[in-house]
C-alpha cells in the first residue's frame, strides 16, 4: 500500500485516464449500437448475420486485436477505444435486442392502434420499456472494458494497466497490488452505479418486487 | 348523473359537424394473407349506421378480427373501399386516422411504465390538447368507467383485470373518437366480471352515441350486446341483421345452428323483451311459421323433458299437447297449466 500513499497523484491520473477510456467505449458503443440493436428488432432476418460478425470479434483475443489495429490507427487510446467498442456491441446488442423483442406485442399494438408515429412509439413506449435490458447491456460493457482496458496499457493507452504492466516488468509486487486494487475498485463503483440506475428503471414498468 | 353533453360536447369533436361521421361503409373489401391462399376477408359489403352497436360474429379464423383491423389500417385490404363518415379512409393520413378512432383489443396492452392517467392522456396529447381541458376529460372519463379518481396516480399492475380494461376503454375514448373498434375486449375477463363489463357498455353506448364496431365469437355476448350482428364464416359475410332477424329469418343453415335452430329455450334466450315491442311497432314481424295442427312432433313423448315441453308447446301454438308412448298409445296430455301448478307448488314456500 505504501506505493499508493506515495505515487497518489500518478495513480489519480492512472484512475482518471482508465475512467475516461471506458466512458468513451461506452459513448461509442451506444452510438453505434443503439441504431444497430433497433434495426436488428425491425428486421428479423439481419439478426443471424449480424450477431455471428459480432460474436467472431468477440472471439479475437484483445492483445492480438490491439495489435492488429496499430498499424492502421498507430498507438495510443484511438485503437483501444476501437478494438473495445468492437467488442463491446455483442454484450450489448444482445442485451438491447432482448429488450426491444420482449415487449408485449398488446403493447405495441395498441400504441399502433392508437395512432403513434414510429418516432413516438420508439420514444415513449419502447425506449422505456426496454431501457433495464438496455443498461444491463452497459453495465457489462463498462466492467468488460475496464477489464480488457487494463491491456490497452500495453499498446500505450495508458491507465491502470500501466501499473500491472509496469509492475510486473520490475516485479514490483506493491505496485501490482495497488493497480489490482483500483481496477477492483473502479469495477465494483460502477457496476453498483449502473445497477441502481437499472433498478429505477425497472422499479418504473414493473412495480416493487415482492 | 353523467348527463350525455357532458360527455360528448360538440365543441370537443374535432370531426366534421355531419352527423353520420360515424358511419362505416365497407364495399367489396377483401384481404388475403400471403401464408395462406384463401382470402381472409372475401369481398365484404356492409353499411354501419352511425351510431349503432354492431358485432361482427364468427368462429375463430373467420376474418372478423381482419375485418375490423382494417377500419384503422392496421391491416390495409387487398381489393375494395372502406368509407368513414363519407370519407375514403385512406384519403387520411394514417396516424390522423387512428387518433379518430378507440382502438379497444382483449391483452388490454396499457402501457406499463406509465400511470392510469398518462395511458389516457395519451392520444389526447397527441392531438395537443391543453392541460386543464385533459384533466377535465380525465376526471369525466373516472366517472363514466366508474372507477375512483384516485386511480389516475396509479399503475396498470396495480389493478385488476376487470379495471384494467375499463381503463382501457377509458383509453380509447380519451379523445373523444366517432367511433371505437372492439377486438374481443372482454374474452379474458372472468365470467361474474365480463357480464357487468357487457352491461356497461350496452350503458354507455346508450350514453355516448358511438359507433361502436366489436368483434367477439360468443354468441350469447354478440346478441346480448349488439343493435345488429354481422355474422362471417370464412371470410364471408353471412347475414347482417338485428338479432330478431337472425332468430326469425336465418339465412342458411350456419346461422341456424348458431342460434339453436331446434332449441327454442335457446332462441328465447338471445332476444330481449325490447326488440319484440320494436318489432310490435313496426308491424314488420310476423309469424314466420304459422302454427299447424296436424304438426306430427307436437306429440309428447313421456321421456321428454319439460324444456322440450315448453318449446312444443310454443312451436304449436296450443295450450296443451297429447303424451303417447312409443305404440303411439294416448297417455294423457300436458299443458301451460300443468306446468304451472306442478312447478308453483314444488317450489319451496317463501
Amino acid at each position: 500500500m505504501k506505493y499508493l500513499f506515495n505515487n497518489f497523484d500518478v495513480v489519480a491520473e492512472l484512475f482518471l485516464q482508465h475512467l475516461q477510456l471506458t466512458l468513451a467505449v461506452i459513448f461509442f458503443s451506444l452510438l453505434i449500437g443503439i441504431p444497430l440493436g433497433l434495426l436488428l428488432a425491425r428486421v428479423r432476418r439481419l439478426r443471424g448475420p449480424v450477431m455471428s460478425v459480432l460474436g467472431i470479434i468477440y472471439t479475437i483475443p484483445s492483445l492480438s486485436l490491439f495489435v492488429l489495429l496499430i498499424p492502421i490507427f498507430g498507438l495510443g487510446t484511438r485503437p483501444a477505444i476501437i478494438a473495445l467498442t468492437a467488442y463491446a456491441q455483442l454484450l450489448l446488442i444482445r442485451n438491447w435486442l432482448v429488450g426491444l423483442t420482449t415487449i408485449e406485442p398488446a403493447v405495441l399494438e395498441a400504441a399502433r392502434g392508437m395512432g403513434l408515429n414510429g418516432w413516438q412509439r420508439f420514444w415513449q413506449i419502447e425506449f422505456p420499456l426496454a431501457l433495464p435490458m438496455l443498461l444491463a447491456g452497459v453495465r457489462l460493457v463498462a466492467l468488460s472494458s475496464i477489464g480488457i482496458g487494463t491491456i490497452a496499457a500495453f499498446i500505450n493507452a495508458g491507465g491502470l494497466g500501466v501499473l500491472l504492466f509496469q509492475g510486473v516488468i520490475t516485479a514490483n509486487y506493491d505496485k501490482i497490488f495497488t493497480g489490482a486494487l483500483e481496477v477492483t475498485v473502479l469495477s465494483f463503483a460502477t457496476n453498483y452505479f449502473i445497477r441502481y440506475l437499472e433498478q429505477r428503471s425497472e422499479l418504473r414498468i414493473y412495480g416493487k418486487r415482492t | 348523473m353523467i348527463s350525455s353533453e357532458i360527455i360528448s360536447s360538440p365543441a370537443e369533436t374535432n370531426t366534421t359537424p355531419a352527423s353520420k361521421s360515424g358511419e362505416i361503409v365497407f364495399e367489396r373489401v377483401s384481404k388475403s394473407f400471403a401464408d395462406n391462399t384463401k382470402p381472409a376477408v372475401d369481398q365484404v359489403s356492409v353499411q354501419i349506421t352511425a351510431g349503432d352497436l354492431v358485432v361482427i360474429l364468427g368462429p375463430s379464423g373467420c376474418g372478423k378480427t381482419t375485418l375490423l383491423k382494417m377500419v384503422n389500417r392496421l391491416y390495409e385490404p387487398d381489393g375494395g373501399k372502406i368509407w368513414m363518415g363519407g370519407k375514403e379512409i385512406h384519403t387520411l393520413p394514417v396516424n390522423d386516422l387512428r387518433r379518430q378512432i378507440g382502438y379497444v383489443i382483449q391483452q388490454v396492452g396499457l402501457f406499463p411504465h406509465m400511470t392510469i392517467q398518462k395511458n389516457i392522456a395519451v392520444v389526447p396529447h397527441l392531438l395537443g390538447w391543453e392541460e386543464t381541458r385533459i384533466n377535465q376529460r380525465l376526471e369525466m372519463l373516472m366517472q363514466l368507467i366508474g372507477l375512483p379518481v384516485s386511480y389516475l396516480t396509479r399503475y396498470p399492475r396495480q389493478l385488476s383485470g376487470g379495471e384494467q380494461q375499463r381503463v382501457g376503454l377509458a383509453r380509447a375514448l380519451a379523445a373523444d373518437p366517432e367511433i371505437l373498434l372492439m377486438d374481443e375486449p372482454f374474452a379474458a375477463v372472468d365470467a361474474i366480471n365480463r357480464e357487468r363489463l357487457q352491461s356497461e357498455l350496452i350503458d354507455l353506448h346508450s350514453k355516448l352515441n358511438k359507433t361502436i364496431l366489436f368483434v367477439t365469437h360468443d354468441v350469447e355476448e354478440a346478441f346480448r350486446l349488439a343493435k345488429k350482428i354481422i355474422v362471417m364464416r370464412a371470410g364471408k359475410l353471412v347475414q347482417y341483421g338485428t338479432p330478431l332477424e337472425l332468430v326469425t329469418q336465418p339465412e342458411n343453415e350456419f346461422i341456424e345452428e348458431l342460434v339453436g335452430s331446434n332449441n327454442i329455450l335457446r332462441k328465447l334466450s338471445l332476444v330481449d323483451v325490447n326488440s319484440i315491442l320494436k318489432a310490435r311497432e313496426n308491424q314488420f314481424y310476423q309469424a314466420s311459421r304459422s302454427p299447424s295442427a296436424e304438426n306430427p312432433h307436437a306429440v309428447l313423448s313421456p321421456q321428454d323433458d319439460l324444456r322440450s315441453v315448453v318449446s312444443l308447446l310454443l312451436c304449436s301454438g296450443k295450450d296443451a299437447l297429447p303424451v303417447k308412448d312409443a305404440e303411439g298409445q294416448l297417455l294423457g296430455t300436458i299443458g301451460y297449466a300443468d306446468l304451472r301448478n306442478m312447478l308453483i307448488a314444488n317450489l319451496p314456500s317463501e
